[in-house]
């Protein structure tokens, strides 16, 4: 009775510890066992084999910017490719980046800059080279109308101008330094937001007077803003890389949703948007 | 803090105690202790204690941690000048939907702290329903201030100082108050002279609770105060921008943080926390 129940709890014990060990692995964010990583990840498509009709969801990770485009071509995708599913996360391309080489089951990872995309293939996340497939560049975001009167970068430095910029560690706000740098304008912020829609959110809600955005968040945030070119911006434009990861557990279906980014149809959608082409 | 330790229980069930505790409870408190401490654990493992004193040392994360214990016990003064009112009146006095108040003001606690901003800030912002007259009238705006860092975190604190003072009230003797009023005491005296007094450690447990909570406030900080080195860059902003670009550095400002809170909550624990 006694031996049964030792023997009983001996094998809880082991899967606890089996479970411990997990949790210890991704708090320690392991670079270092792929094998591991993408063995606790491949639920969806280890195990279907591969048939050349697409099915499955496609995860895509993708820089906060992307969002009403991706979305859009995301509808298109499962519409063309019935039985797909494409799943976005978005958000500040340093923390998707971080969570892909945590270990993540993504798809694919679209970033704001080379750099933040570097940090996945530094750690080889990525299977084959990133292309670059638009570019963003910055524009002063003001409050409806424009009741300051902002016209330059300068225009930004007037006392009673409250600004808010992106932090210097997101891409949004390594371009604006860039920027400002470019146009030798000394701007003390009200805030160092921790991602663009940050920033832009604080000029919709009328908090603050003035943010330097990407031209596709102006565009997206339609008459709550108005955008203001500059020409400095062309000092700080962003290449956007995409690219398949290694450890995709949908690589057949990631690849043809990359290929419709790319398309004529993609850049469609995403000129349309604001962004430019490379 | 160890697993075998137990607040006050009789020496005679201590000593026996350990080998009664049936299998089906000891594996799962073990494997939930496991699971809170392995976390903790592995910020230890990974810091970078080469380079830590260098990350230390760097003015930024003095900066942030000077303004986060300012700022957290800030919070706790107005959560005590408000809160304490507050717990009384829900304890001690009987109105028509106190059970209604009652959750009202406990709603932060459930609150995700980022809604809490959201809603700071259509209140108290420059162009909110208060804050449009607070500009207007005293041309004081609130968003993007250390004030307003103090606000977003009594915002989230308060509720845990009104509910441990709220629950002391309640299991107070009312009969001292009762006395002292048939004795020409005014009901303010006799809560300033007796009720206060009978309550100071269920006061004192609440403050240190509300400013715990304030230190590691976040959401709402960021959502409504923003983020600016020296003014309303708290040490969890701190650490999560950190972590972006350098999660050394996030790291070793986590572990000031951790070293911060523990050595709060173990110091004022055994003094001002005794529950048995």
């Amino acid at each position: 009775m006694t031996t049964r129940t030792a023997r009983r709890a001996l094998r809880i014990a082991a899967a606890g510890a089996g479970a411990m060990a997990l949790l210890t692995l991704s708090a320690c964010s392991a670079s270092s066992s792929p094998s591991s990583s993408s063995s606790s990840s491949g639920d969806t498509a280890a195990d279907t084999p591969v048939a050349p009709k697409l099915s499955g969801t496609v995860t895509v990770f993708a820089a906060a910017s992307l969002k009403e485009s991706f979305a859009k071509l995301g509808d298109r995708f499962e519409r063309r490719h019935p039985g797909t599913e494409v799943t976005f996360s978005f958000g500040g391309s340093d923390s998707l980046a971080a969570g892909i080489t945590n270990g993540a089951p993504a798809d694919v990872f679209a970033a704001a800059s080379p750099k933040t995309m570097s940090l996945v293939t530094d750690e080889e996340g990525t299977a084959g080279k990133p292309v670059t497939f638009v570019r963003n560049q910055l524009e002063i975001a003001t409050l409806p109308g424009n009741p300051d009167g902002i016209a330059s970068l300068k225009d930004l430095t007037e006392s009673g101008v409250k600004v808010v910029l992106c932090d210097k560690e997101v891409p949004c706000g390594a371009a604006a330094q860039k920027a400002l740098a470019a146009a030798k304008v000394d701007l003390e912020p009200v805030s160092y937001e921790q991602d663009v829609k940050g920033a832009l959110t604080k000029v919709e809600l009328k908090e603050a007077d003035a943010a330097l955005v990407y031209r596709t968040d102006v565009r997206a945030a339609g008459d709550k803003v108005d955008g203001v070119d500059f020409p400095e911006s062309a000092d700080a434009v962003n290449d956007y890389p995409i690219a398949l990861l290694k450890d995709a557990p949908n690589s057949t279906a990631a690849k043809a949703f990359i290929e419709l980014v790319r398309s004529a149809e993609g850049r469609e959608v995403l000129t349309g948007a604001g962004f430019l082409t490379p | 803090m160890s697993p075998g330790s137990r607040a006050g229980g009789p020496p005679r069930t201590r000593t026996g105690g350990a080998r009664v505790v049936p299998l089906p409870l000891l594996l799962p408190a073990l494997m939930g202790l496991a699971f809170l401490l392995v976390p903790l654990l592995a910020l230890l493992v990974r810091t970078p204690w080469s380079s830590l004193p260098d990350q230390l040392t760097s003015p930024g994360v003095w900066e942030a941690l000077r303004l986060s214990l300012i700022c957290a016990t800030a919070a706790t003064a107005l959560s005590l000048v408000l809160g304490v009112p507050l717990a009384w009146l829900l304890a001690r006095t009987e109105f028509p939907g106190r059970g209604l108040v009652r959750a009202l003001v406990t709603l932060p606690l459930v609150l995700p702290p980022v809604v809490g901003g959201v809603a700071l800030l259509l209140a108290l912002g420059r162009n909110g329903v208060v804050g449009r007259w607070l500009d207007a009238w005293f041309g004081i705006t609130l968003p993007f201030t250390t004030a307003g860092v103090v606000l977003a975190e009594t915002f989230v604190a308060m509720p845990f100082l009104v509910i441990s003072v709220e629950g002391t009230l309640r299991a107070a003797d009312r009969r001292y108050e009762e006395a002292a009023t048939t004795l020409g005491a005014s009901r303010f005296t006799a809560f300033r002279r007796v009720t206060l007094p009978l309550i100071a450690p269920g006061v004192a447990a609440g403050a240190v609770l509300a400013w715990a909570r304030a230190l590691g406030e976040f959401g709402a900080t960021i959502t409504f105060a923003g983020n600016f080195p020296g003014r309303t860059q708290t040490m969890p902003l701190a650490v999560y921008l950190a972590l972006q670009n350098d999660p050394a550095a996030a790291i070793a400002l986590s572990l000031v943080l951790l070293a911060v809170s523990i050595a709060v909550l173990a110091g004022l624990r055994d003094r001002w926390m005794r529950t048995t």
